[in-house]
């Protein structure tokens, strides 16, 4: 008897197997591997790709501030969104699940997927328009507060010549000189359209000087050839401001202007008194939020992604939901668990690895974030706006074309992404032992 | 057609193109209601321009509508400002890098931008409303059936937005004057344009070249309209479009002050990146209009990294 013949090396190595795998790996190689392995190296050049730098492309990342702020806001993605969209979708899931038009819902819910990321973003880009006539956000918020604060007579007043200045304790504005107890005054104001103006307003005319009062008049000193300070014809008066005579910053009468703009101010003792128009006259009108703003930016944007992503989340969500055996439920029920204790104890342990297995492809989703934050953030904005993947075109293709630079970004997004992906592979081994 | 057209056209002293077809964006574009019944008329002295808008701020009226969110946008302005007040050979230097931008010249433009950005009453929405106003609204802002503001700077294809997305007319309610003057320099526009460029010196190229040049050719394109010639044998009655006319007539009295738009004449990452450059730096420094200083300083920043320097 012979021993079976062993199989000679090099067959083993160039088998039938091997040659079987070849494609595969020659397009692995050439799409995957070459790029990423490729990346690492370009991130070690400088723009030009024939200078060496080493680790210099990546300190300068760490110390750039535009960077910095982009890998800051790609945090607070990461942090916020998958977290956020996740959660909605269990919520939203659990909640349509005994609805008898579960389906039409969901199909709702499912539908802001169908549309492009690039589609979305300009209609979020327009829904928090900061003009309320054109942003419907503002314009929502500004029909609600205007129901519980009326806007003033005059936004945008201001004082003409140096009668009257801003007042910085008080709001609105005070006479620059006090006035004595029988003194007449004149007060100019602009800034206000006389189209604009409150229709009953009758044209102006200096008060003569009377005993025991403050007699004046405030009116709008904007006539055509008009001389500044001075009432000339065809210059209306400001009714209905509010008018207080101030002693050392305490109120000692207040009045309000008649149609003509003049008014009286009585019961003063005899002495010297500042004239001041109350701030309330001149609020500026409430035109919302800056949404688009430094400051709002990213949550806005963040939310314009939940919107988008709910959906991708309530149909993982609800597919699990189907698969839950019902006997446990009904079992938990049986021995009489509340709803709630139902949710918490039954459906969220089974539900379990599928809610990672969404919150970790909705996490690898938002490392990558880049067409909303680009249509969103206005020019100029979108600096503040930014995160990794657009600071990377940006400095990759957008400006100049520094690649190394660029590649040091890519590198960062996939160390970032690394732990995620080592984490899946684990859970899929596990899931297959 | 002024001697400073061909050097646009040429590099290292050879000339490759004709300029043809120019753009003018030294312009202010105003709402000709609004200035007639505020008495307003068009000025021609940045003092006068900044006074009319302190003016018509007085009647309740934001004077200008300002696209800040488009760096471009912003980028023109400065142009404008510096050409005028530096004059074109301080703007040569500045666009080539020989003079940094931490240039006093440079401090000057910045501080007569501020006479302007620093006064939130003449802007439609101060300083942070502008930042978030885009170009096409800010047209839209000066021409809609209820103009929110009196005047929008900008090129002469601001004619273009009001035909397509307002009611007005150009050369109605739509009109132009000149960018004011700042100083005593005299006509001086910032350009932009078409080229055409010969690939080959054959006959026929050559010939083509020179017809497109003539003011033969560029009359008969100008009598159709949406052209605007750098042919100085050209008046404003060879337009078919008044304000375009008129347009022209400002580039040919300029003659060898035009200067092509100086953002367009830098490396990208400095005069063309949204969030970089010129464009986020004069955006940083519309919201904040009294930071000259640290405003030299970035730009200077900005563009020597861009330079290679």
């Amino acid at each position: 008897m012979t021993a079976p013949r062993e199989t000679p090396a090099w067959r083993r190595l160039f088998g039938p197997a091997t040659l079987f795998l070849l494609p595969a790996l020659l397009f692995l190689g050439v799409f995957l591997a070459y790029p990423a392995l490729y990346s690492v190296v370009r991130s070690l050049f400088d723009a030009s790709g024939s200078q060496f730098v080493g680790l210099g492309n990546y300190t300068r990342m760490f110390t750039d501030d535009r960077t910095l702020v982009a890998i800051r806001n790609t945090g607070i993605w990461v942090l916020v969104a998958p977290a956020l969209v996740t959660g909605l979708g269990l919520v939203f899931a659990v909640l349509t699940e005994r609805v008898r038009w579960a389906t039409a819902f969901r199909v709702l819910l499912f539908m802001p997927m169908a549309i492009s990321l690039f589609a979305s973003g300009i209609i979020f880009r327009l829904v928090y328009d900061e003009n309320p006539d054109r942003g419907v956000v503002n314009a929502a918020v500004v029909t609600v507060h205007d129901v519980f604060a009326s806007p003033s007579e005059y936004p945008g007043a201001r004082p003409r010549g140096d009668e009257l200045a801003e007042d910085t304790a008080l709001g609105g504005f005070t006479t620059t000189r006090a006035y004595t107890v029988g003194e007449a005054a004149a007060l100019p104001l602009v800034g206000i359209r006389p189209s604009e103006m409150p229709e009953q307003a009758a044209p102006a005319a200096v008060p003569d000087a009377a005993e025991g009062t403050i007699e004046g008049v405030v009116w709008l000193d904007i006539a055509l050839g008009g001389e500044p300070g001075t009432v000339d014809d065809g210059e209306n008066g400001m009714p209905r401001m509010t008018i207080e005579a101030l002693k050392d910053g305490q109120v000692a009468a207040t009045t309000t202007s008649g149609d003509d703009g003049r008014f009286t101010l009585t019961g003063l003792d005899q002495g010297e008194y500042e004239i001041h128009l109350t701030a309330d006259n001149f609020t500026a009108p409430f035109r919302g939020l800056t949404w688009l703003g430094p400051t709002l930016v990213t949550p806005v944007i963040i939310s314009s992604w939940v919107w988008i992503m709910t959906g991708f989340a309530i149909t993982f969500i609800a597919a699990g939901l189907a698969a839950i055996p019902r006997d446990a439920l009904e079992a938990a029920r049986v021995d009489g668990a509340t709803e709630w204790q139902v949710f918490r104890k039954i459906t969220i342990p089974l539900l379990g690895p599928l809610l990672l297995v969404v919150f970790v492809t909705l996490m690898i989703n938002v490392l990558k974030i880049f067409d909303l934050v680009f249509v969103i953030a206005p020019g100029s904005v979108q600096a503040d706006a930014s995160v990794v993947a657009l600071r990377m075109w940006q400095v990759s293709f957008g400006a100049g074309g520094n690649q190394g630079l660029g590649s040091a970004l890519v590198v960062l997004l996939l160390v970032l992404v690394l732990p995620i992906m080592y984490f899946n592979i684990r859970r899929f081994r596990r899931e297959r032992s | 057609m002024a001697g400073a057209w061909t050097e646009i056209g040429s590099v290292d002293g050879t000339a490759y193109g004709v300029y043809l077809k120019v753009a003018n964006k030294s312009l202010v574009w105003y709402n000709d209601d609004l200035f007639a019944e505020t008495g307003a008329v068009p000025p021609e002295t940045w003092e006068d321009f900044v006074g009319l808008s302190e003016d018509l701020a007085d009647v309740g009226i934001p004077p200008l509508s300002i696209a800040g969110a488009d760096g471009w946008v912003l980028t023109d302005w400065f142009e404008n400002v510096y050409l005028q007040t530096a004059g074109p050979e301080m703007y040569d230097k500045l666009a080539a890098h020989e003079i940094p931008w931490t240039d006093p010249s440079v401090e000057v433009a910045l501080e007569t931008l501020a006479e302007v950005w620093g006064q939130e009453q003449l802007m439609l929405g101060g300083g942070d409303g502008s930042l978030q106003t885009d170009f096409p609204t800010s047209v839209v802002n000066v021409y809609s059936d209820d103009p929110d503001a009196a005047m929008v700077v900008g090129a002469d294809f601001i004619g273009g937005v009001v035909t397509a997305s307002t009611n007005a007319d150009v050369g109605g309610v739509a009109q132009v004057f000149p960018f004011p003057h700042v100083g005593g320099e005299g006509e001086a526009v910032v350009v932009a344009g078409d080229a055409a460029v010969a690939m080959t010196d054959g006959e026929a190229t050559m010939e083509l070249l020179r017809f497109l040049a003539t003011e033969e050719a560029a009359r008969e394109w100008a009598a159709i309209g949406g052209f605007v010639s750098p042919n100085r044998n050209l008046t404003a009655d060879d337009y078919a479009d008044p304000v375009l006319g008129q347009v022209a007539e400002q580039i040919v009295l300029a003659g060898d002050s035009v200067r092509f738009d100086l953002s367009d004449l830098q490396p990208a990452a400095f005069g063309a990146t949204v969030g970089d450059g010129m464009w986020q730096t004069l955006q940083d420094f519309l919201a904040d209009p009294s930071d000259v200083e640290g405003t030299m300083e970035r730009l200077e920043d900005e563009a020597a990294r861009a330079h290679g320097e």
